[in-house]
C-alpha cells in the first residue's frame, strides 16, 4: 500500500482481502491516490455532510425500493457510499469480454434446449437438470426468436478473490434489477461530489436507455421503422417499480400495466384516451409466470390474457424471452464453463467460483464432509436468502441447514467461503474496507453492450459477506476509467 | 419525432385525479385557516361544524368517533389518515397516482410532490395549537401553490396536461360553491343590526378563503350585500376560482382536446360543459337567493359530477377491466378515485411477480 493512503486513512487495513482501492494496479495510474488525496482534502466532517445531502436527495427522488415482511411494505433508499470503486481500463476489457462471452453462450444454450437439445444429447448436461427445472418452459419448444436472443437483458453477479482474480458467482438471465441505481449513483456522485471526479476520465453510463431502446427495435415483428415499445410493469406496489419508471423514462416509452394492454386477433394493443393502439415490443418486468393467465398462472391479475399467444403468432416481440429461467438456474450455474466450451470452444475468460452439485453423489459427500467450511445455497432462492455460511454459521444454525439440505440434495449446491474484495467505505466510525461485488448489464438485441462499469453492491456492516440490499447492503459509484495508464500516464 | 404522443388511459385518469386531490388540499387548508380566523367567540363549535357540514363529511365524522368539537373537527382533517377526505390522505392519494404517472412527470414536480407528502405525513397534535395552525395552513397552500408552479413550468404540454387542468378547474369550480354554501350552514342572529355585521363577517371570510378578498373590494360598491358575494363568486370572469371562470376554462381544455388532438370524444362533455355554464350564468342573482342558494349550489354539484362522468365515459373507461355487477362506466368516479392500481394488488404475490428471483433484494 502506498504511503498515500496510509496518510489518508491511518489503520484503514483490508487484511488479507484484494482491496480495490489500495492494492497498486499499473494501469490505474495515479487515480487511486488522487482519490485518497481529494477524500482527505475534503475532510472527514464535510464527507459526512455530503453524504447524508446524498441520502436526503435519493429519498427526495424517491429513488428508493420497497421490502415486504410480512404485511407491511417499507420505502428504503439503497444506501450509498460516497467512495467509488475504480475498475481499470484493463480489468473492464477483461470483463466486458467476458461478460459478451457468457451471455452468448446463455444464448446458445437456450436455443439448443428449445430447439435440438444436442447438448442434451451429447451429454454435457444432465437431461433432468433442464426438463425437471420449474423454470424450463415447454410452451417454447421448437418457436425461434429473432437473433436467437433470449437473454436480452443480463445481469451477471461477479466478484473478486484473495487474489484480486474475477469470479461468476452467478447469472441473471430472466429480470434482473440494479441498472437503475448505477446511472442514478454516477448522477448523485455528479451533483455531490464534483471535485472528486475532475480531470479524471471516466466512460459514461447514460447511454444504457437509449442501448435498450435499439434493442427493443431490433427484435420487433415486421420490419417495422418505429416500432411502438412499451415496458410492462407489475404496477407500483413491486419493490423495483422505481427502476421501471426510470427505464421507461430513458427509452421514452410508455410504461404499461396489465390492464392497459388487451390481446384481440392475436395482437396486442394498449388502451389509449383515443382508443386501441397497437403494441410491438413488450420489455416486460414481469416473471414468466404472471405474464398470460391463459397459459400459466390463471389467478394472475398483472398480465395479459392471450398474450403468449399474440407472442407465437409473431405479433409482439417479449423481452426477456419466456424461459430464460432454465439457463440462470443456480445448479445450471454449475455447468455454464462447460456450456462455453461446448458452443465457442473457448475457455471461460472468468471463471465460476468452484461449485459441487449435490444433486451428485460426488458433489453431495464433499458438501457433507466440509459443511462447517463451504457456503450451502438452495438453488431456488435469491436474495441472499437460505444461505448458511459456514465458517460463520452456530452449531445450531449448521445442523439445521445440514438436515434441509439432506431432506432434498437436488435443491442445494455449495461453494467455498471466498473472501470477498473490499473497499474503502464509510462508515459510523470512519472509512473502513468493505466487502463488495459487481454485477454488469449486457443489453442485446442483434447484438451484444455492456454498460461500462455496473452495479457495485457493498456491504455497509464490517465484516459482513452479504451485500444484497435486502440484508444492509449498499451500493458505490462504479468509475471504469477511460485511459490506460502506463508509468502513471494514460496511453 | 412523433407529435401524437400516446397517453394511456389510465395516465390520463391519474392526471385528472392527481390534481383534484391537490386542488381538495389546497381548498381544504384555505377553510381551515378562514375558520380558525373568523369563528366568532362563543360560537367555534357552530364554525367548525360548518366546515364539516361543507364537505358533506357528517356521517363520516361521527362514524369515525370524533364529536363535534374544533379540536376534533381539526384532527379529523389534519392528522386522521384513516379519514379519507383528510388533508394526509388525499396527499397519500395524488402521490400515489403521481408514482403510477411519473413516467410522463418531470422530476422537478415529482420530487416536489415527494417533499410535501413526507411534511405532511409528519404533522403531530403540537401542529395544530394556537399560532401554529395558521402558519400550518399556510404551510399547506404554499406546498400545493408551489407544486401548481413547477407543473406550469415544467409539465409538458400534450393531451395530458389537459387532462391535469381539467382535473384542477372542476375540482376548484367544487370547491368554491362548497365555500359559497357556508352561508347555509352556519347559524346567524335573527334580525338588525347584529345579524348585518354578522353576515358581513362571514361573507369576507368566504371572499378570503376562495383567495377573492381585495379583487372584490376593488370591484363592489362600498355597501356591497351578499347577493354581490355570490355574483363575484359564482360568475366574475376574472376571479381565478369563480365557478364560471373554471367551467369556461374546462370548455377551452375539452375544445382544444378535439381540435388539436382530433379527439372527437369530447364532444359528450363539451355539451355538459355548455349547459353548466348556462345555469350559472341564465339566473339572476335575486332569484337564485329568493329561491334558495343551497339548493342552486346542489344542482351546479351535481352538474360538475356529470361532467366528470362523461369525460371519464369518453377517455378513461378503456382501460378498466370489466367488473361483473359494476355500475355504468365512469358513474362512479364522481366524488373520489376508484383505480384498482391504488389498491395493493390482490394476489400478494403480485407485489414481488417481477424480477423477485432476480432483485436486488
Amino acid at each position: 500500500m502506498s504511503d498515500i493512503f496510509s496518510q489518508a486513512w491511518p489503520g484503514y487495513d483490508p487484511g488479507r482481502y484484494f482491496c480495490e482501492l489500495t492494492r497498486t494496479r499499473e494501469d490505474a495510474g495515479p487515480v487511486p491516490e488522487w482519490l485518497a488525496e481529494r477524500l482527505t482534502q475534503i475532510g472527514m466532517d464535510a464527507l459526512k455532510g455530503r453524504a447524508a445531502a446524498a441520502e436526503t436527495e435519493l429519498i427526495d427522488l424517491g429513488v428508493t425500493f420497497t421490502v415486504y415482511s410480512d404485511a407491511t411494505a417499507i420505502d428504503r433508499i439503497l444506501p450509498f457510499d460516497c467512495i467509488p470503486r475504480i475498475l481499470t481500463f484493463n480489468e473492464w476489457d477483461l470483463l466486458e469480454r467476458a461478460c459478451i462471452q457468457r451471455v452468448t453462450a446463455l444464448n446458445l444454450f437456450l436455443g439448443d434446449i428449445y430447439g435440438k437439445a444436442q447438448i442434451i444429447k451429447d451429454g454435457v448436461v444432465p437431461a433432468e437438470l433442464i426438463y425437471g427445472n420449474a423454470n424450463y418452459r415447454p410452451e417454447m419448444q421448437d418457436f425461434p426468436v429473432p437473433h436467437g436472443t433470449y437473454v436480452h437483458v443480463c445481469g451477471i453477479d461477479i466478484i473478486r478473490d484473495e487474489h484480486g482474480d474475477f469470479r461468476v458467482l452467478e447469472d441473471n438471465a430472466r429480470t434482473p434489477s440494479g441498472v437503475s441505481y448505477v446511472i442514478e449513483n454516477r448522477h448523485l456522485m455528479l451533483r455531490t461530489f464534483p471535485d472528486l471526479m475532475s480531470g479524471i476520465r471516466l466512460r459514461p453510463v447514460d447511454d444504457y436507455g437509449r442501448r435498450l431502446r435499439a434493442a427493443m427495435t431490433e427484435i420487433a415483428p415486421g420490419g417495422l421503422d418505429d416500432p411502438q415499445v412499451v415496458l410492462l410493469s407489475p404496477g407500483i406496489y413491486n419493490s423495483a417499480y422505481f427502476e421501471h419508471v426510470f427505464l421507461a423514462r430513458e427509452m421514452g416509452v410508455p410504461l404499461v400495466v396489465g390492464p392497459d394492454l388487451i390481446v384481440e386477433n392475436d395482437r396486442v394493443f394498449m388502451r389509449t384516451i383515443n382508443g386501441l393502439r397497437p403494441v410491438h415490443t413488450i420489455y416486460r418486468r414481469l416473471n414468466d409466470d404472471f405474464l398470460d393467465p391463459k397459459v400459466f398462472r390463471p389467478e394472475s391479475m398483472l398480465g395479459v390474457p392471450g398474450l403468449i399467444g399474440a407472442w407465437k403468432a409473431g405479433n409482439v416481440a417479449i423481452a426477456n424471452a419466456v424461459g430464460t429461467g432454465v439457463a440462470d438456474d443456480k445448479a445450471v450455474y454449475a455447468y455454464m464453463p462447460r456450456i462455453i466450451k461446448y458452443y465457442l470452444s473457448e475457455e471461460p475468460l472468468i471463471q465460476n467460483v468452484q461449485t459441487n452439485i449435490c444433486r451428485e453423489a460426488e458433489g453431495l459427500q464433499y458438501t457433507l464432509d466440509n459443511f462447517d467450511k463451504l457456503v450451502t445455497k438452495p438453488v431456488g432462492e435469491s436474495g441472499g436468502y437460505g444461505i448458511t455460511i459456514g465458517p460463520r454459521a452456530s452449531k445450531e444454525e449448521l445442523a439445521a441447514a445440514r438436515a434441509s439440505l439432506l431432506a432434498d440434495p437436488d435443491n442445494w449446491i455449495s461453494q467455498p467461503l471466498i473472501g470477498l474484495s473490499v473497499a474503502p467505505t464509510l462508515g459510523e466510525d470512519g472509512i473502513g474496507p468493505r466487502h463488495l461485488d459487481l454485477r454488469p448489464f449486457i443489453v442485446t438485441g442483434r447484438e451484444s453492450w455492456v454498460l461500462p462499469g455496473g452495479l457495485t453492491r457493498v456491504a455497509m456492516k464490517r465484516g459482513s459477506l452479504i451485500v444484497n440490499s435486502s440484508q444492509g447492503g449498499g451500493s458505490k459509484d462504479t468509475w471504469v476509467l477511460a485511459d490506460r495508464f502506463v508509468d502513471g500516464r494514460p496511453v | 419525432m412523433r407529435l401524437d404522443t400516446v397517453l394511456l388511459a389510465r395516465d390520463a385518469e391519474g392526471l385528472f385525479w392527481m390534481a383534484r386531490y391537490l386542488e381538495r388540499v389546497e381548498n381544504l387548508a384555505r377553510l381551515i385557516d378562514v375558520t380558525q380566523s373568523f369563528e366568532s367567540p362563543g360560537h367555534e363549535t357552530e364554525a367548525w361544524w360548518g366546515l364539516i357540514r361543507i364537505n358533506a363529511d357528517e356521517k363520516n365524522f361521527l362514524g369515525r368517533g370524533f364529536s363535534p368539537d374544533p379540536e376534533h373537527v381539526k384532527r379529523f382533517y389534519l392528522l386522521d389518515r384513516g379519514n379519507p377526505t383528510s388533508i394526509p390522505s388525499m396527499l397519500e392519494d395524488a402521490r400515489t397516482n403521481a408514482r403510477t404517472l411519473r413516467p410522463l412527470m418531470s422530476t422537478e414536480m415529482w420530487r416536489q410532490i415527494n417533499v410535501f407528502h413526507r411534511f405532511v405525513s409528519q404533522l403531530k397534535p403540537a401542529d395544530l395549537e394556537g399560532d401554529q395552525l395558521a402558519r400550518l395552513c399556510t404551510a399547506l397552500k404554499d406546498g400545493v401553490q408551489a407544486h401548481t408552479g413547477v407543473t406550469e413550468g415544467t409539465l409538458y404540454r400534450d393531451q395530458g396536461w389537459y387532462f391535469y387542468h381539467l382535473g384542477r378547474v372542476i375540482e376548484r369550480a367544487d370547491q368554491t360553491t362548497r365555500m359559497l354554501d357556508i352561508k347555509y350552514t352556519a347559524l346567524l342572529p335573527r334580525d338588525g343590526e347584529e345579524k348585518r355585521v354578522a353576515e358581513l363577517t362571514q361573507w369576507n371570510a368566504v371572499l378570503r378563503a376562495a383567495a377573492g378578498y381585495h379583487a372584490f373590494k376593488r370591484h363592489a360598491r362600498a355597501m356591497f350585500s351578499g347577493a354581490d358575494v355570490v355574483e363575484f363568486l359564482l360568475r366574475d370572469p376574472s376571479q381565478p376560482r369563480s365557478v364560471l371562470l373554471c367551467v369556461r376554462r374546462a370548455e377551452a381544455y375539452l375544445d382544444d382536446l378535439r381540435r388539436i388532438y382530433g379527439l372527437s370524444r369530447a364532444n359528450e362533455a363539451m355539451e355538459v360543459a355548455e349547459y353548466l355554464r348556462e345555469i350559472i350564468t341564465e339566473k339572476p342573482i335575486g332569484h337564485i337567493l329568493a329561491t334558495g342558494l343551497h339548493d342552486y349550489l346542489d344542482i351546479v354539484q351535481v352538474q360538475l359530477q356529470v361532467l366528470a362522468g362523461a369525460i371519464g365515459r369518453a377517455f378513461f373507461r378503456d382501460w378498466r377491466p370489466p367488473a361483473p355487477g359494476a355500475s355504468a362506466p365512469g358513474g362512479g368516479l364522481s366524488q373520489s378515485q376508484s383505480q384498482s392500481n391504488t389498491e395493493p394488488a390482490p394476489d400478494a404475490a403480485g407485489t414481488n411477480a417481477g424480477g423477485r428471483s432476480e432483485a436486488l433484494a
